[in-house]
């Protein structure tokens, strides 16, 4: 390779997408997993709903807002010794993977507790009325009519990660990211930067746009 | 079949819809009307009902049960029992009419055959046969209505709770809505609670109705009673909303009476008769001829003026109510 992309070693940047690709849907099952269960807790021991619980509620949300607060990048290197304590590393991509979750599930837990608030009234009282267990009424009315909604949740969750997983390569977790910042940015070669670059907008454009589909298939409004 | 005693509901803060000390009782078979304003306590009032939500104080039975000192299971079983419908119709918009109406008999645990043959026969008796596999963004808002009653009907309930069924309805579609509602009162012999802000609601299908404002039944009744011989002024002031006549005041020369009949000899020529006896002549300034449920009435604001003036006003009496 001459010319402009000189610098690009095509091996090391497969080796970085599959990384990249490993981190974000490693850690997106496991937020799902998490934040799911969150959000819908969130939601159900909220005002008026079936499990209404101020204290409960009240503690779920603190929890959440605490760890959404927290710039991902100081995140990273809090949870360190967690990390070492639950993969035995902190580097690599089973490193990232735990504050990679810890920064997302709470995110994707509040767009699904939103997600589920846009069920109309109407329709989970209806679901009530008809004798609905709250299983029932979460299983067969909350998550089908919010599943549209918890998709998109989802889709910009995944983005995020995306984000995140280029911070992780900061603290050596590898990736896209951590090409762009070891070579693009401290070595100066502006080659490798705008490879990475296009990959990772690459990368956000068919997360984005296999969502909307989706999305539009789930839909029935 | 309902009776509801003493029956106050607070909330935290200031909203309305509190109830403050609500007694009621509704006949097995009947119609029974609940109209009031937005924020009159309606709404809390019928989801009482079903236990959707629990009186701070006072009773309310269904059927002989205690509502409100029933658990989980016992709730259960009782709303399989007494179905209800909503303003915005509470279908789920993810699936289809059939399957909303599944819905019911799903968490009542019937068999799939059995759910099969009862959601057909359900869309045949609310005329919607040819639409079971649309979503409730395919329908109408009268056909989502349908769909509505249809699934409220699953479980065969005796009760039916209509919470301000029609309000979202054009004035044809709710004609067709509440004839549908009388139907199956008639045919089923179901219990049917409607609550309503609009009086052309009750007294299309109510038997007799309540007046509820600031939580508080002020006048209730045989609905035929209520709507021609109002006692309280809110329901003089419902009526009025509805346009109903005797509201306004008139430059007549001579004198101006509200004349209220009903029954058979509504449809008697009793002008034509009054005036050609007496000489007096009569003019009709306002009114309206209807029905009550199946209650011919008619509402007249008359303007009598001539020698015989009062034995035309005798005459009148003699026949309905005659009030200034």
């Amino acid at each position: 390779m001459t010319g402009f992309f000189a610098d690009v070693v095509w091996s090391d940047i497969a080796l970085a997408t599959i990384d990249t690709l490993a981190m974000v849907f490693g850690s997106l099952v496991l937020t799902v997993l998490l934040g799911l269960p969150l959000g819908l807790a969130l939601f159900l021991t909220g005002p008026r709903q079936v499990w209404a619980h101020r204290l409960m509620h009240t503690t779920l949300s603190t929890a959440v807002n605490v760890l959404r607060s927290l710039p991902f990048i100081i995140l990273l290197i809090v949870l360190i010794p967690v990390t070492l304590a639950l993969v035995g590393t902190s580097l690599g991509v089973a490193g990232a993977i735990v504050p990679l979750v810890v920064g997302a599930a709470p995110f994707f837990a509040r767009l699904v507790e939103t997600a589920l608030r846009e069920v109309d009234r109407n329709t989970v009282e209806a679901v009530q009325a008809m004798g609905a267990t709250t299983r029932d009424l979460v299983l067969r009315a909350l998550l089908p009519e919010a599943l549209p909604g918890i998709i998109a949740g989802g889709t910009v969750t995944a983005i995020a990660l995306v984000s995140y997983t280029a911070m992780a390569g900061a603290v050596g977790a590898g990736g896209l990211g951590d090409l762009a910042i070891r070579y693009g940015y401290q070595r100066f070669q502006t080659d490798v930067m705008v490879v990475t670059v296009v990959l990772l907008i690459l990368l956000v454009q068919l997360l984005q746009t296999f969502g909307d589909i989706l999305v539009r298939h789930f839909s029935r409004r | 079949m309902i009776r509801m005693n003493g029956v106050h509901k607070r909330f935290a803060g200031t909203g309305g819809g509190a109830l403050a000390g609500v007694d009621l009782a509704v006949e097995r078979g009947e119609i029974f009307g609940i109209i009031g304003r937005s924020g009159a306590g309606k709404s809390t009032l019928v989801r009482l009902l079903n236990g959707l939500e629990k009186p701070t104080e006072g009773n309310v039975h269904v059927d002989g049960i205690a509502v409100a000192e029933l658990g989980p299971d016992g709730l259960r079983a009782l709303r399989r029992r007494v179905g209800m419908i909503f303003q915005n119709f509470g279908l789920l918009t993810s699936a289809t009419a059939a399957q909303n109406i599944a819905l019911p008999l799903k968490i009542a645990g019937t068999p799939a055959p059995a759910i099969a043959a009862r959601v057909a026969e359900l869309l045949e008796l609310v005329g919607l046969k040819d639409h079971a596999g649309k979503y409730p963004a395919q329908l109408s808002g009268g056909q989502k209505q349908r769909v509505g009653i249809a699934r409220a009907l699953a479980t065969g309930p005796d009760i039916l709770l209509c919470d301000e069924a029609t309000s979202a309805l054009d004035p044809e579609t709710t004609r067709d809505v509440l004839a549908l509602i009388a139907a199956l009162n008639r045919d089923l012999g179901l219990t049917i609670v409607l609550i309503t802000h609009e009086m052309d609601v009750v007294r299309q299908v109510c038997d007799r109705v309540a007046v509820l404002k600031d939580g508080h039944v002020v006048e209730t009744g045989a609905t035929v009673d209520v709507l021609i011989d109002p006692q309280h002024p809110e329901t003089r002031a419902l009526l009025a909303d509805a346009g109903d006549a005797g509201a306004g005041t008139y430059d007549f020369n001579g004198q101006v009476v509200r004349f209220t009949v009903h029954g058979d000899v509504t449809h008697a020529p009793l002008i034509s008769r009054i005036a050609r006896e007496t000489g007096a002549d009569l003019t009709i300034l306002d009114g309206r001829v209807g029905r009550l449920r199946d209650t011919a009435y008619a509402q007249l604001t008359l303007g009598v003026s001539g020698a015989n003036t009062a034995s035309a006003l005798d005459l009148l009496a003699g026949y309905g109510r005659v009030a200034a």
